[in-house]
């Protein structure tokens, strides 16, 4: 059975001033799926997932052509809340951002400045949160401390465990593992796996092989342009483009 | 061994001529470099003697009259008995005033300028303004607080105006201060508070500002530091020589450490007893001078540990 469209782009253009980072971009995320984005440094992967979430408006000079659709509602639209559509969609960046504050008050964050006032109610989405991004044991008898004395790898997951606690619906993940060893790099990552039961992610990566392992689907990206979107198991065993395949087998990249 | 000895000595026939000449060479700038060490380390301990003689100089002629007298009780008989509290709690006023005006409106600007501004042609003619604002002689700020609060806002010579002064005074160095703390956050931080559905006035208030407030408030502290002993801004605006006890609102005159010191050393009639009331005063001030710095001194050293930088 075909899974349902999350997310849809159609006709995607993308300009850093007068550089075109995207060229028409179209392709649908699907609901309660992982979507991977691969492809080259600077092929325009994170650009694209930025966008979902408009993460590029904070960046002087940009401009967007085209439509990026979740759920109906029309994300690039001008009238369109970005204060509700990044509670919907969450964001994990590529360094662990922790704030430098402890680590209830990193969790506590989005309920906080959403209005919620309600301790108890706040404390249980915490750790609720928390068990969910498979932190609440390494953590749970010092939630007081400074986030920062985390690990790199713990800090990951404070990131993506402070993301669960407003409830969102899609996660994006812009190469969370970049910066992070290969054991926290494979606990992330089956973090990834349990969270999509109940969320849609979209995750950038370089690494090829956490694409076939994380993935349903993957789109395979090469100077702004998407060269290839597929089922993970047919790009990576029978792409259809020449282009896919010498990528996969390290010819260029 | 053999091998490195053979080509040693194959180099040095090759070459015997350069190879001394380097040997010179090396000798030469080895003997410039001591020297310039030598230089530098004189620099230093010229401007060490200094300091350190100016607070030897002002320590042993001030320390002899200190004692809790002076330190609490209203001067007598002319100046010439008794303390000099009212001007300690005088310039304690001027300095607390000054912070409460200039911290505000530093911190508002900084944040203005740092977040919200769009960086075009007219901000950076504001900028310009606040550093060269930085510029300008004590005096010349006592002359404007003297037409704008004392004159023009019918404010007086008091608390207020003087307040004011110290403040604009200390407004560019703040503005400054507050800028580099903010724009010392990690763009990181900021964008997992956006992320995270917050505001841009929510991530300034909740993320940036309280990651950057101990910058600010070295920033801040320094910069009050600097006035606090500033004489001329509140020549005209504040500051007298002799009060009956302690002011009683923000619109009243006050005594004030520096225009004290200055008044005694110009104005005694018996200076061989106000002389050393004098040196008294400046002891009193570089000691609450040095506190104030050294209170930023230790808010900055408390957040490298916090933050690990």
């Amino acid at each position: 059975m075909a899974p349902e469209t999350k997310i849809s782009a159609h006709d995607i253009n993308f300009f850093y001033g007068k550089t075109k980072a995207l060229k028409d971009i179209s392709l649908d995320v699907y609901d309660k799926q992982v979507t991977a984005f691969i492809g080259p440094s600077g092929c325009g992967k994170s650009t694209f997932i930025r966008l979902i979430n408009r993460m590029n408006d904070l960046i002087p000079g940009t401009r967007v052509e085209g439509r990026i659709m979740m759920d109906g509602l029309d994300i690039n639209h001008p009238k369109t809340d970005v204060v509700d559509l990044r509670r919907r969609v969450g964001m994990v960046f590529q360094k662990p951002n922790p704030f430098p504050k402890t680590i209830y008050e990193n969790m506590a964050y989005g309920l906080i400045i959403g209005g919620i006032r309600d301790k108890s109610f706040i404390e249980q989405r915490v750790v609720t949160s928390l068990k969910r991004a498979a932190l609440y044991d390494d953590v749970k008898d010092r939630l007081n401390d400074s986030a920062l004395k985390l690990s790199g790898g713990q800090q990951q997951r404070l990131c993506i465990a402070r993301c669960l606690v407003v409830e969102p619906e899609v996660l994006l993940f812009d190469e969370p593992c970049a910066s992070l060893d290969p054991i926290s790099t494979r606990k992330i990552e089956e973090l990834i796996l349990e969270l999509k039961k109940d969320y849609t992610i979209v995750i950038v990566t370089h690494n090829m092989q956490q694409a076939a392992r994380v993935s349903d689907y993957t789109a395979f990206m090469y100077l702004g342009e998407l060269i290839e979107y597929d089922r993970t198991e047919k790009i990576f065993t029978v792409p259809r483009q020449r282009m896919t395949e010498e990528y996969l087998s390290g010819k260029f990249g | 061994m053999t091998t490195n000895k053979s080509v040693t000595d194959n180099l040095i026939e090759t070459c015997p001529k350069k190879g001394s000449q380097q040997r010179k060479l090396f000798r030469l700038s080895d003997f410039t470099q001591v020297l310039g060490f030598i230089f530098l380390i004189g620099c230093i301990l010229v401007a060490l003697f200094f300091l350190g003689s100016i607070i030897y100089f002002i320590f042993s002629r001030g320390i002899t009259i200190i004692s809790w007298e002076f330190l609490t009780e209203v001067p007598r008989r002319a100046m010439t008995k008794g303390g000099v509290a009212p001007a300690i709690v005088g310039t304690l006023y001027l300095t607390l005033g000054a912070i409460a005006f200039a911290l505000p409106l530093g911190l508002a600007s900084a944040i203005y300028l740092c977040e919200y501004s769009p960086g075009n042609f007219v901000v950076n003619i504001i900028r310009l303004a606040i550093n060269n604002l930085a510029g300008v002689p004590s005096v010349v700020f006592g002359l404007f607080g003297f037409a704008v609060f004392v004159k023009l806002f019918g404010f007086g010579v008091s608390i207020l105006s003087g307040s004011l002064t110290l403040g604009i005074m200390a407004l560019p160095g703040i503005i400054s201060a507050a800028q580099e703390a903010i724009l010392a956050v990690p763009q990181s931080y900021k964008e997992a508070s956006l992320a995270l559905g917050a505001t841009h006035w929510q991530t300034i208030k909740k993320v940036v500002l309280p990651t950057a407030l101990p910058g600010i408030l070295t920033g801040v502290i320094l910069n009050i530091g600097r006035v606090a002993g500033e004489t001329a801004p509140i020549l005209f605006t504040a500051a007298t020589f002799y009060t009956r006890g302690y002011p009683n609102s923000i619109f009243s005159e006050v005594m004030a450490l520096p225009y004290h010191i200055y008044a005694l050393m110009t104005e005694g009639t018996r200076p061989e007893v106000q002389t050393a009331i004098a040196y008294g005063c400046a002891l009193i001030l570089l000691a609450l001078v040095l506190a104030i710095s050294a209170c930023a001194i230790i808010l900055r050293q408390k957040q490298r540990i916090t933050y690990g930088s």
